[in-house]
């Protein structure tokens, strides 16, 4: 299984990510610069998160239009595993790889904090080591997470099961006020069609080591494993 | 601008005195050229040169074994073992931040972090410490407002986590608020880049941003008080752009793994002048400047305007000769702009060229050498009367809930929640978690522990004893994690230090600084100070902001402030029942007078040390330290950090149950304990002052004089202040 990590200028959680993929799968992660647009023998393409150049026209517009984005299409349309968290989700939604757009918080205020994530599907390459109805933590840190979809869209999520991951209470109820950036049906993540493309706000990389409070991310990089038996 | 005549009252107002102008006279033996004048004017700048604060300055101790570089460089250096150093420094940005609070506060933040990355550190860690007015004036939700977004808004961008930080709310600061900006980055002792230019005929390279003509005299704003035309400075506010600055960031770094660069300095205050300038005459060589080559943003821009210019994200680097191609293709890579302006020069002087004309060539010596130096004017501050015996009017438990809510020590997760405080996945105690900041160094179980201190209500009834206790209350907050202070950095946040009653208010913090360090082996190694912090001669309370850093070995190991059920509360330190300067009687009786606790330096570091000892022991599940709002407040943030309820002890016959439970009292830390009595006996034998106050679990917290109150409503009355205001 290789997994290779997408740099765009102004990403800024690409060594998280690294760091996360390299514990779970054993080895370190290539790092693909923005004008590279060669993915072979990537079987995993990582979007980071950050603020791809600056987040300036729209978060992710900018970084969907970079020749390495092409890349990325066609290494999706070969069934290649693709994961975008926090501005990378961002910019699979502006590449149109996922559905529906991410606006500003309801609040309008950034939010970095701990939300809780329920787990909608378990039979995924990226989410096979967590039980299903599973509830994890995960930090989130972000200033645009309310994702939005029209409701034919949504619906279409739900009827297809691509709803990834939703944000929940304690006791996995997905509450209004566990729902703190507003978003529809407190819809964290999604999926393509074909559960090959993940897209999610909140950053597991950052629950990984128990040095800094937990492991609850570690299932999601340890369940890429599965891609290396998939292939 | 485009003056005529180059005068004295010209000279005035660029805020040079009369007697300096005719130093300028003196040195360049003809009137100056506007351009150079420029020059002068921000060099010799309060800002600049610190010329009211340096004799007062050079008394702070500065050296220490593992200190690397001290005062001087762009930020201080110290070892932290592993052949790595830690880079630190903080600065303030309180003028601007009056002004347009969100630019005003993100530019310090990107100032900063480029002080420090500038020395070839990647940062790692933002703190901060911030000042705000009465908030029930509306100037100041909008000032808090935008400050926190500024610094969200850059810090996030950049991708450094922002780890820490204070805020205090006093009407002193009404119309001052105080801004002061930390970062912390860690280097490879090996690769650690300074500003001394060396090499005659290198190349003299400029990075970053294009120039453009914002924040011209922005050093010179930075060291004025502020009359009724404040909003009319705003031109002088610069504009930053966080991405800009993360992508200077990784090309210096790019950069600076090899071997092109001589020295490197970031373009701050005073910009271009200030960095060409500083490189050539601590590298004691000469620097020529063609300002045609500038990157601008704007047309027709002149050489004074270019000179003056404090436009963000630039940086100026001297490189070996050979390779500029090599150094341009990384910095086209990150698409930021590269020119090669100037060349490093035998002459001593500083000569700049625009447009075929010679616009400034002034000898750089005397530039330096005869900038003015002050011993000014000033009284020793008036010790305060102690306190006498005071009465509560509440009991216990209104009172904690009182002091709790109020804004000095309501939640402020309102506005950590907008920081982003785990990018780079090394943050091991967020905010409100441990009493520092835990950083791991990445590959590494060590971890840098990070704070920011100053409390100043001291301050202002005891200058001296204010400054101690700013530097003692880091290294207690340090200590308490199990970490080891090793060294700070401070801001020194005063008013008009031509009035003689201020500059007594810094001369004798300064001297409480020095005490304290002294005393703990905790040398100052890189610091900024912030003068004329007045509006409309009302001066803001003394605030000498310190900002600590320590470091442990194994950061998982940390002590943080969170109390699980079961555990046996130990308070180690004398109290006294010391209510002088405190929030009790501030919150409570509406008084701000008396004696602020006094400080017992020899007593301070006995108790750390036996702390430390026991954290690293194995003795201590979780501990911290007794400062604003005294023991009872202490207890309860650890009761509402855990969310385990406490059972306390009987307290002393001695004093009143508002001495005991809200008395500031300083050297005092509570542990919490699997056991007690183990601990009270340790105390003992190291001849440590320590006392049973009671054992955790539950959901209240219960005890004599009738306290009973639930967490669930200890902590609505925590995190109302933020909400209700922002609601």
């Amino acid at each position: 299984m290789r997994a290779g990590i997408i740099l765009f200028p102004g990403i800024n959680r690409e060594r998280d990510i690294a760091i996360a993929l390299e514990a779970s799968l054993g080895a370190r992660p290539r790092l693909v610069w923005h004008r590279e647009t060669d993915l072979a023998g990537l079987d995993l393409v990582v979007i980071p998160g950050g603020f791809s150049y600056g987040d300036y026209l729209r978060c992710g517009a900018m970084a969907a239009q970079s020749p390495v984005m092409r890349a990325v299409v066609e290494h999706a349309k070969r069934g290649g595993y693709v994961l975008g968290v926090c501005n990378g989700f961002q910019i699979l939604t502006e590449a149109q790889l996922l559905p529906g757009a991410l606006l500003r918080n309801a609040g309008l205020r950034f939010l970095s904090m701990d939300c809780r994530l329920r787990v909608e599907r378990n039979d995924t390459v990226f989410a096979g080591r967590y039980d299903k109805g599973a509830v994890f933590r995960a930090p989130m840190a972000h200033g645009d997470g309310n994702y939005i979809a029209d409701s034919e869209t949504l619906d279409r999520l739900e009827g297809e099961g691509l709803v990834a991951f939703r944000y929940v209470d304690a006791t996995g109820a997905a509450t209004e006020a566990a729902n703190l950036n507003g978003s529809a049906r407190n819809i964290a993540g999604i999926y393509a069609p074909g559960l090959r493309i993940l897209g999610l706000m909140p950053h597991p990389e950052n629950l990984v080591d128990p040095a800094t409070g937990g492991i609850d991310g570690k299932p999601l990089f340890d369940s890429l494993n599965a891609i290396g038996r998939a292939a | 601008m485009n003056p005529t005549v180059i005068d004295a009252a010209l000279a005035r107002s660029f805020g040079l005195a009369a007697e300096e102008y005719d130093r300028v006279l003196a040195i360049m033996g003809r009137v100056p050229t506007l351009t150079e004048l420029g020059i002068f004017s921000v060099m010799w700048s309060e800002h600049c040169s610190y010329k009211s604060s340096r004799i007062w300055l050079k008394t702070l101790p500065t050296t220490a074994p593992w200190v690397i570089h001290g005062p001087g460089e762009n930020a201080g250096v110290v070892d932290i073992g592993e052949g790595r150093a830690a880079i630190f420094k903080m600065e303030s940005h309180n003028h601007p931040s009056f002004i347009e609070p969100y630019q005003g506060a993100a530019t310090g933040v990107g100032g900063i972090l480029r002080d420090v990355f500038t020395m070839g550190a990647r940062p790692v860690a933002n703190l901060n410490a911030l000042r705000f007015g009465d908030p029930s004036l509306p100037v100041t939700k909008r000032v808090v407002d935008g400050v926190v977004r500024g610094i969200g808004g850059y810090g996030n961008c950049v991708g450094v986590p922002t780890v820490g930080g204070e805020t205090n709310f006093h009407p002193s600061y009404n119309g001052n608020p105080l801004v002061n900006a930390m970062t912390v980055g860690i280097a490879d002792q090996d690769r650690i880049f300074l500003s001394a230019a060396a090499g005659i005929g290198n190349p003299v390279v400029y990075v970053g941003s294009k120039t453009g003509r914002d924040g011209i005299h922005g050093a010179t704003m930075a060291s004025a008080e502020f009359g009724a035309d404040a909003e009319e400075k705003r031109p002088t506010v610069q504009v930053g752009d966080p991405f800009i600055e993360k992508l200077l960031i990784e090309a210096c770094l790019e950069l600076m793994a090899t071997d092109a660069i001589v020295a490197i300095q970031d373009m701050g205050a005073a910009g271009l002048t200030s960095s060409s300038v500083e490189m050539a005459g601590k590298g004691g060589v000469g620097i020529e400047l063609e300002l045609d080559a500038v990157p601008q943003r704007e047309t027709g821009m002149s050489a004074y305007e270019m000179m003056l210019s404090e436009s963000q994200e630039r940086m100026l680097i001297v490189l070996q000769p050979g390779r500029e191609a090599m150094a341009r293709a990384i910095f086209e890579k990150w698409e930021l702009d590269f020119a090669v302006i100037g060349r490093i020069t035998d002459t001593g002087r500083i000569v700049v060229r625009h447009q075929g004309r010679t616009e400034a060539d002034i000898e750089l010596a005397p530039l330096a050498d005869q900038a003015p130096l002050y011993e000014r004017p000033w009284v020793e501050p008036a010790k305060p009367a102690p306190l006498g015996p005071v009465e509560s009017p509440v009991a216990p438990g209104a009172a904690l809930l009182a002091l709790i809510g109020c804004p000095d020590l309501a939640s402020r997760a309102w506005i950590w929640n907008q920081y982003d405080g785990t990018v780079g996945g090394q943050t091991l105690r967020r905010p409100g978690q441990a009493d520092a900041a835990i950083v791991r160094i990445e590959g590494s179980r060590r971890a840098l522990a990070l704070t920011t201190d100053c409390t100043p209500r001291y301050c202002v009834a005891d200058p001296e004893t204010g400054g101690a206790q700013a530097v003692v209350e880091s290294w207690r907050n340090i200590t308490a994690t199990g970490a080891t202070p090793l060294a700070v950095t401070d801001n020194l946040n005063f008013g008009n230090p031509e009035k003689p009653a201020i500059m007594g208010q810094i001369v004798a913090a300064i001297r409480g600084m020095g005490e304290a360090c002294r005393a703990l082996d905790y040398p100052i190694v890189s610091g900024n100070v912030s003068l004329y912090n007045e509006t409309e001669g009302t001066a803001i309370l003394p605030t000498p902001a310190i900002g600590g850093l320590g470091v442990i070995e194994d950061g998982a190991a940390a002590t943080g402030i969170a109390l699980a059920p079961g555990l046996d509360l130990v308070l180690i330190g004398e109290t006294g029942g010391e209510l002088g300067a405190s929030l009790f009687l501030r919150e409570i009786l509406h008084r701000e007078d008396g004696a602020p606790p006094a400080l017992d330096l020899a007593a301070e570091k006995r108790n750390g040390d036996f702390v430390r000892s026991q954290i690293r022991a194995g003795a201590i599940a979780a501990c911290h330290d007794v400062s604003d709002g005294g023991l009872l407040v202490a207890l309860a943030e650890m009761a509402l950090a855990g969310d385990t309820g406490i059972a306390l002890a009987a307290i002393p016959e001695t004093l009143a149950p508002h001495a005991f439970w809200f008395g500031e009292d300083q050297a005092r830390y509570v542990a919490a304990t699997e056991d007690g009595p183990a601990l009270l006996a340790a105390a003992a034998a190291a001849g440590i002052p320590a006392r049973a106050l009671g054992r955790s679990g539950g959901d209240h917290l219960t005890g004599p004089d009738g306290i009973a109150i639930s967490i669930s409503e200890i902590r609505a009355a925590h995190e109302a202040f933020f909400a209700r205001w922002f609601a």
